[in-house]
């Protein structure tokens, strides 16, 4: 049941990426492109999914549990430190070189474009990397 | 970064998407109790007691566009800059401030500001800010694009 609805959540994330255009990092590069070919629509990605999931973690919080697992494990921390600072601003600068977000470059790895098979390894070595760093 | 591609304002779509993005993270919360966050979960996936989930979650992620080729006969429009050695700079940039940051779009962006975490917010300030700033410094500054 696990890695069904694994499978599901993944395509159901993957599906709305490529629908929203997330997945094409034209459309992120000229999302934060603000003083040149401006695409606000992203915006609109962030908007829909923050907003659904606001209220659809609200419902999920009533059960005391789970469906498949023995307990809710959500991020405690509030403090606000250097690792998280100094890590926004290397994945900002990433993001803006390549314009792609982990997500968006794992359902592009199959569309197989030679900059995605070079990004997705980089991608896999740096979080290797940034896990020891912390 | 030169040429640019041209992309059109895609409102409905884009908050299509989302919504979708949106429900699987809802999904994650309410089956697997987690943040769907992507690093997270691909970190995970290497290490964790629970990866059976994580692993056929990236399975699903990558699986995403064979169903969307079976249901319409093609992929999705896609343009990736051509020039390797910047996306592997992007890629190791990428992997290692997100995870230095406990943190991406997904983790920090979506299922941070829906839990309303201040934490989760100036994550998203400052990569935001600085992909901006990188873009316009690649574009107008070095690059000279219109």
């Amino acid at each position: 049941m696990r890695i069904i609805f694994g499978f599901l959540s993944g395509l159901v994330f993957g599906i709305g990426l490529l629908l929203s255009g997330m997945a094409n990092p034209a459309k992120v590069l000229n999302f934060l492109d603000v003083f040149g070919a401006w695409d606000p629509s992203l915006a609109f990605v962030m908007g829909g999914a923050s907003v659904t999931a606001f209220v659809g973690y609200r419902m999920s919080w009533r059960r005391h549990s789970p469906a498949l697992m023995a307990e809710f494990d959500v991020p405690s921390a509030t403090h606000i430190d250097a690792p998280l600072l100094t890590g926004a601003a290397l994945f900002g600068i990433g993001w803006g070189i390549g314009g792609f977000c982990p997500g968006p470059a794992w359902t592009a790895l199959p569309m197989a474009a030679p900059g995605t098979l070079v990004f997705v390894p980089a991608m896999l070595i740096g979080i290797f990397a940034g896990r020891r760093m912390k | 970064m030169l040429p640019v591609t041209p992309t059109e304002f895609t409102p409905w779509s884009a908050l299509g998407g989302g919504v979708l993005i949106g429900l699987s993270a809802v999904m994650v919360m309410a089956l697997f109790g987690r943040i769907a966050g992507i690093v997270g979960i691909t970190a995970g996936a290497a290490t964790a007691s629970d990866r059976d989930w994580r692993i056929a979650f990236i399975a699903g992620l990558v699986a995403a566009p064979l169903l969307w080729w079976l249901a319409s006969g093609g992929f999705p429009a896609q343009t990736v800059s051509a020039r390797l050695p910047e996306m592997a700079v992007a890629g190791l940039l990428v992997g290692a401030g997100t995870a230095l940051g406990s943190g991406c779009t997904s983790g920090h962006g979506v299922c941070g500001l829906a839990r309303l975490s201040g934490r989760s917010l100036v994550a998203v300030v400052v990569f935001m800010a600085f992909a901006a700033l990188t873009v316009f410094v690649l574009r107008h500054v070095i690059g000279g694009a219109a």
